[in-house]
């Protein structure tokens, strides 16, 4: 990982991390991927990826419930913990100028 | 009377017995939590909450109706939301959040109602301290401050559960709550001498747990004896139709077999475990482990012996891999799970922005510590065009070799033996500035989150510091109830589990 690397992934992190941060984090980074590479040297041709554990043991099928509605409105709540709220709806600043 | 010593098990008996309340057994731990706030153990304690809880517990058992936990106090890993009580996971990101719902392993163990009839009836202490959004080794990482050892304040009590552990080690709650992604519970329970269990992935619904890595986090309880940990996880487990990954619920008591020898009816009472094969993972054994720490696992398998249990070596050759593959799925999955955190709905929002954009990007950057920024830059990147495939499916692959190596060892073992961790808890700092350092310390717990298996810490030795070693035992898929069985018949052999810690008495 390089510099300007780290800089597209931090925008793709949603981070806002400046040259300095960015020059100090790099390092403890690249440690991270020189440990990851160890994985490289493993065949795996022909293996299937594991995404879940319980898929090793057994397939899970899709679990589904009737449909039917069950939760009733917790609008009042969940706003609550809002940053910023008008009328039971989440402000944002504008969008569409 | 000294209740902090007491198992529930007992504790149980003794408000059954009326010998006590759960008002009087309440304000006693939240007495102990105001007098010993010097460990950080916990974020929230709302003692009017809690004593109102203790009350309705309290009538419960007046009544007759009550249950085995019936008014026993329990804290919670600060990881469960929970309604009350404030939820941050440690994160300044979420720093005063009130969760509108309880997590269900917070509903499966508290006070009955309307909407929780099914509740064991436990009084909720207070929320504990843990490292940021579960992620560390260490709980070092808490936006709040580093949790203290209680054998030894200089010295971490492990993460990321470890204001779990400090609450249960120093005397401030009897069990508790916690979490285990790469070996969050059994760590810190082996840094503060107490028996943890991760059950198999899916047996506790995640429903209201802050998520870190969706296929591997799992709740479990710590406490101070193998029987408290059945009692405790008997009542969190259950199936969850609000996670898609609970499994049907088997309606297990993971106690049923503490009592019995492995054999069951066997006339051998001198050798509880006899036909019990116990297999010594040889990389478990190998460069890196500390000497203290291996020979208090090697006496803990003697012991086994001595109660009838075989030892045979195995292999798990991938062992060293664990750490790789954990360290791209597991932030692979965070970056994906903490990207609900925008500033929009709940969670810090940045004061001043210019646009959604920047306000996404001040408000995360504000809200997330240095360890989590560090998880989701790794995260993004192995999940990027040009490198997923190299590293996030690799990873994914190797984890099946890591699974599949398991099964072929437990076709030779009943469970398996090995050390939590490479030594005993470090000193507070010494690690924090190399992250690498901090995550080769994961080496013998990852490989069991990885494969979605049961594993335990239970106390077995300290080193010549006074710091407790915990050793780990490893089942396989739904093997809860004989590990526990195992790890009982230890204790009752043993005094590991039953010293205090000198500094939190």
């Amino acid at each position: 990982m390089k510099l300007n690397d780290f800089q597209r992934i931090a925008h793709l992190s949603s981070l806002d991390l400046s040259q300095a941060e960015a020059e100090a984090v790099l390092p403890q980074l690249q440690a991270v991927f020189a440990l990851v590479e160890e994985m490289q040297a493993v065949d795996t041709s022909g293996l299937a990826p594991l995404a879940h554990p319980i898929l090793f043991l057994r397939d899970l099928a899709q679990p589904l419930r009737s449909d039917a509605v069950t939760e009733v409105d917790h609008r009042a709540e969940n706003m609550q913990s809002a940053p910023a709220e008008q009328d039971g709806y989440f402000l944002v600043p504008r969008v569409i100028e | 009377m000294s209740w902090h010593q007491l198992p529930i098990a007992l504790m149980a008996k003794a408000l059954a017995a009326k010998e006590v309340s759960s008002v009087e057994l309440t304000q006693y731990f939240l007495d102990r939590i105001e007098a010993g706030k010097r460990w950080n153990a916990y974020l929230d304690v709302s003692a009017h909450l809690s004593l109102e809880q203790a009350s309705k517990a309290d009538k419960i058992i007046a009544s007759r109706k009550s249950g085995k936990l019936t008014g026993i106090p329990v804290a919670h890993k600060d990881v469960f939301v929970t309604r009350g009580w404030k939820s941050t996971a440690a994160s300044k990101m979420l720093e005063g959040y009130q969760s509108p719902f309880d997590a269900t392993v917070v509903s499966n163990l508290g006070i009955p109602d309307e909407l929780n009839p099914n509740g064991a009836g436990m009084v909720c202490l207070g929320k504990t301290n843990m490292d940021e959004f579960a992620m560390g080794s260490s709980n070092e990482n808490s936006a709040y401050g580093p949790v203290l050892n209680p054998w030894n304040s200089e010295y971490v009590a492990g993460g990321s559960s470890g204001g779990s552990a400090a609450a249960v080690a120093a005397g401030l709650a009897p069990i508790a709550t916690g979490t285990d992604t790469g070996g969050s519970i059994r760590q810190p329970a082996a840094f503060c001498g107490l028996t943890g269990i991760k059950p198999s992935y899916g047996r506790v619904s995640r429903y209201g747990m802050i998520a870190y890595a969706s296929s591997l986090d799992q709740a479990g309880p710590m406490g101070k004896t193998a029987e408290d940990c059945a009692l405790l996880l008997s009542a969190m487990s259950s199936h969850d139709p609000r996670d898609s990954t609970s499994l049907a619920d088997s309606g297990e008591d993971y106690g049923r077999y503490l009592t019995q020898s492995w054999i069951k009816d066997s006339a051998n009472s001198a050798k509880p475990l006899e036909g019990l094969i116990v297999g010594l993972p040889k990389e478990f054994f190998a460069e890196g482990l500390a000497l203290e720490v291996a020979n208090a696992v090697n006496a803990a398998a003697k012991a086994l012996q001595e109660l009838g249990a075989e030892l045979i070596e195995v292999s798990l050759p991938k062992t060293k891999l664990s750490i790789p593959v954990y360290y791209v799925l597991a932030p692979a999955e965070a970056s994906s799970n903490l990207s609900r955190f925008d500033g929009v709905r709940y969670g810090h929002r940045a004061n001043e922005y210019r646009d959604l954009s920047d306000m996404y990007k001040k408000s995360r950057t504000e809200g997330f510590g240095a360890e989590v920024k560090r998880r989701i830059l790794v995260g993004t990147y192995v999940l990027c065009h040009g490198y997923y495939d190299a590293y996030y499916l690799q990873a994914q692959k190797i984890r099946r070799i890591i699974a599949a190596d398991f099964q072929a060892a437990f076709e030779k073992c009943d469970v398996i033996l090995g050390p939590v961790a490479p030594d005993v808890a470090w000193r507070l700092g010494e690690k924090s500035k190399d992250p690498v350092q901090m995550y080769l310390e994961d080496i013998y717990t990852l490989s069991t989150n990885l494969a979605g298996l049961p594993a335990m810490s239970v106390p077995c030795g300290f080193n010549t510091s006074n710091l407790p070693i915990g050793m780990q035992l490893i089942g396989n898929y739904f093997s809860e109830a004989r590990l526990l069985q195992v790890a009982h018949q230890y204790q009752q052999n043993s005094d590991w589990h039953l010293r205090q810690a000198s500094e939190g008495a």
